[in-house]
């Protein structure tokens, strides 16, 4: 038995095989959106599909996220399975109208007569100094939208494997993509394909503290529970996975065991996604905590641009093993 | 599939603890049976599965306190059971599921209602981890965060109680879960009933009470009281047995150094069974001079630390004489066998409705059979049945009790 065929790649080139292998395998999908063509998006994500697949299918779109964004809709409704690219969650929210009152909605107000089998992709997160303009991570806001399915791809596999099941869901899917992961380097298997798109992971296995994250956060927990290790430590690293609907079940789990929990979360923590599940598992599993569940989220401030700034107002390696050490006692 | 829920036995019980579970997963019950014993402040109750179905995992290990309407197992239809049994699966665990409609915010398992004026800390996995282990919340000292008491500070408790409870079981019987602790229990009153068989020439005196008018007055003024402070029958015979002991003081004291030693004071040993096995009878101290409401409140301290292990020595000591009362039992009638050096023991059995001649009628009443086991060499029947018939005197005035 030789090991399993694996091949080393990246997480941009992951995301660009899920769509070259959408394109190829159904005839209704097409791309569109902001120098996704001639430019080869604007994260080099579609770079080489306008020479493959034609202007037909990869489509360069004008600046105005709620004209492209609501022709999406209308293409999904018409039959076909759009991916849609908005350049980065800051400027979706010039779409928000159609993302919610339209593909969110129609199907409830046509009385079940119309799904909207919609994908729009968009990145989302800051770390590489692009500041307020474009950094901010908004993704708990779509998460409060019924009607939506949303998605936080944070490794490979499922960058390569998420977008394959979301084309397949006759409702609108958000999947956001953080751009700090666009460089990700790792293996991926070579016949690697969909994944499931509604369970949260187990990323690390552990037996003190449940850290609950997404997207690149991920990393971060995962570097700060390798040092807690070492100093005795087990924290166990959830990755959400998805945000909408949430898979209750697994971080509930982790935490009856645990019986502490540690939300990681991007977003600016008012309002956030975290205070959701915060608030799930208070209401689901109270009588398993030892000590109040405990959130890192992001300063409440517009992204800062100078370097040192931005990273003082991200969840950060050192704050995560800090709080980790405060409550498991040993801090 | 079902769910078999901690029942609610009376409005104003919050939680209940699991004595015993008399069915186990896989077996197949009908609407009716019987399928756990619950306690609750106010006895030890049977409790019936309201479906058919075929018992799943326990979720509630016995011993266990949660609150009303906790999920105790889940019911699985026959047919589904049966495939799922075969297959070697059980039901998903519901720890995490379907807890926020089961605890209803007024629910909080607290063992007693709060009386210090600062709210106690304590995590709420900590809390039930305490319950589970017979911890008393606040004799531990947290470590947490704020002075929270947090798992880690229950289980050191436990493993401290564990360890010097081991040490005391020598000398003082007190519950624990370890085997030995049992056995200690078991020998001590294996070592006291033989000597009070040996030694004590009992003679026993019986007489059926009519408890009508004492239950009627009990239950007019229990509607006047708040809940908390609700009297239980136990106490106006305890109450009884008190007034009736100042008009026949003889049977209050000790048979020491071949002679009756009266006493004047009135502690009366209250036997209170232990889950797991075995009898502890610590006294409630000074009986005659409390109230109905503070023995009421004394009753139920006393049978709380008893099982929670947290009995002063004095209560262990010092009884002049001892009731005991197994009409939770359903039992009729009880002949005790006398604790020595104490020279009586009045044992009450069920309260129970019976036929009843009086004035040439027939009726229905509610009547108690009260026994009498005496120590003839420190009193006679003569004097014993004074005593019964004092009981039945102070019985029918409830009121002045």
């Amino acid at each position: 038995m030789s090991e399993q065929a694996t091949n080393s790649t990246t997480y941009r080139e992951a995301v660009k095989m899920a769509i070259r292998e959408a394109l190829i395998r159904d005839e209704r999908v097409f791309l569109m959106g902001e120098d996704v063509g001639y430019y080869g998006g604007c994260y080099a994500v579609s770079k080489g599909l306008l020479a493959e697949f034609g202007p037909e299918r990869i489509r360069d779109t004008p600046l105005s996220e709620s004209a492209f964004v609501g022709a999406g809709i209308g293409a999904a409704l018409g039959g076909m399975r759009p991916i849609v690219e908005v350049m980065t969650v800051n400027f979706s929210l010039l779409a928000l109208d159609q993302i919610m009152n339209n593909a969110a909605t129609i199907q409830h107000m046509s009385g079940g007569q119309f799904n909207v089998p919609l994908v729009i992709r968009m990145a989302t997160g800051a770390g590489k100094q692009l500041a307020a303009q474009h950094a901010h991570s908004l993704e708990g806001w779509y998460a409060h939208i019924p009607g939506l399915r949303v998605l936080s791809p944070a490794t490979l596999e499922d960058a390569r494997g998420m977008l394959w099941s979301a084309l397949q869901d006759p409702d609108p899917v958000i999947i956001f993509e953080n751009n700090t992961l666009y460089n990700l380097e790792g293996a991926l298997a070579a016949d690697a394909g969909a994944v499931d798109i509604d369970s949260a992971m187990v990323r690390r296995p552990g037996t003190d503290i449940t850290i609950i994250t997404y997207s690149a956060s991920l990393y971060k927990c995962l570097d700060a529970a390798a040092a807690l290790a070492k100093e005795g430590i087990e924290a166990e690293v959830i990755d959400l996975r998805t945000l909408r609907p949430l898979d209750d079940a697994t971080y509930l789990a982790s935490i009856a065991r645990t019986h502490r929990a540690l939300i990681v979360d991007e977003g600016w923590r008012s309002g956030s996604i975290s205070a959701e599940i915060s608030a799930r598992i208070m209401e689901q599993a109270f009588y398993e905590l030892d000590i109040p569940v405990a959130r890192i989220c992001s300063a409440e401030v517009p992204m800062p641009y100078a370097r040192h700034m931005e990273e003082a107002a991200l969840p950060q390696v050192d704050a995560i093993v800090a709080t980790v050490k405060r409550m498991v006692g040993h801090g | 599939m079902g769910e078999f829920r901690m029942p609610s036995l009376g409005a104003d019980m919050e939680a209940g603890r699991l004595v015993e579970w008399l069915v186990k997963p896989g077996d197949r019950c009908r609407r009716g049976d019987i399928v756990a014993t619950v306690e609750t402040q106010k006895g030890l109750f049977e409790v019936e599965i309201f479906e058919d179905g075929i018992i799943g995992e326990a979720l509630v290990q016995a011993g266990q306190r949660v609150p009303v309407g906790t999920v105790l197992a889940m019911i699985n239809p026959e047919g589904a059971a049966a495939a799922a049994e075969k297959a070697g699966t059980v039901p998903p665990p519901v720890t995490v599921k379907a807890e926020p409609e089961q605890l209803k915010p007024a629910e909080v398992p607290s063992e007693r209602p709060p009386v210090r004026a600062e709210r106690l800390a304590c995590s709420p996995s900590a809390r039930r981890l305490a319950a589970e282990l017979g911890v008393n919340v606040e004799d531990v000292r947290g470590t947490g965060p704020h002075g929270a008491i947090q798992r880690i500070d229950i289980e050191q408790a436990a493993q401290k109680a564990a360890s010097s409870a081991e040490a005391a079981a020598a000398s003082r019987p007190l519950p624990a879960a370890a085997g030995t602790l049992q056995q200690g229990m078991r020998q001590a009153i294996a070592a006291a009933m033989s000597r009070s068989n040996r030694e004590i020439p009992h003679y026993y005196l019986e007489m059926e009470i009519d408890m009508s008018r004492p239950l009627h007055w009990l239950e007019g003024e229990n509607l006047k009281r708040p809940i908390r402070e609700r009297l239980l029958p136990a106490v106006l015979l305890l109450k009884g047995v008190a007034k009736a002991l100042r008009d026949v003081p003889e049977l209050n004291g000790y048979w020491l150094d071949e002679r009756l030693q009266v006493k004047q004071e009135l502690h009366i040993g209250f036997a209170v069974a232990l889950r797991g096995g075995g009898l502890i009878t610590p006294a409630i101290h000074h009986v005659d001079k409390l109230g109905l409401t503070e023995l009421m409140k004394a009753m139920g301290d006393l049978v709380e630390r008893t099982r929670a292990g947290r009995l002063r020595s004095s209560e262990m000591t010092d009884t002049t004489i001892t009731v005991t009362n197994l009409g939770d039992l359903g039992v009729r009638a009880v002949y005790g066998v006398i604790y020595p050096p104490q020279v009586a023991l009045v044992a009450f059995g069920r309260i129970m409705e019976r036929p009843w001649a009086e004035g040439g009628m027939l009726g229905v009443r509610r009547t108690v059979t009260v026994t009498l086991a005496a120590d003839h060499r420190a009193t006679d029947g003569h004097r014993g049945s004074q005593f019964l018939e004092a009981l039945n005197r102070h019985l029918q005035l409830p009121e002045e009790l």
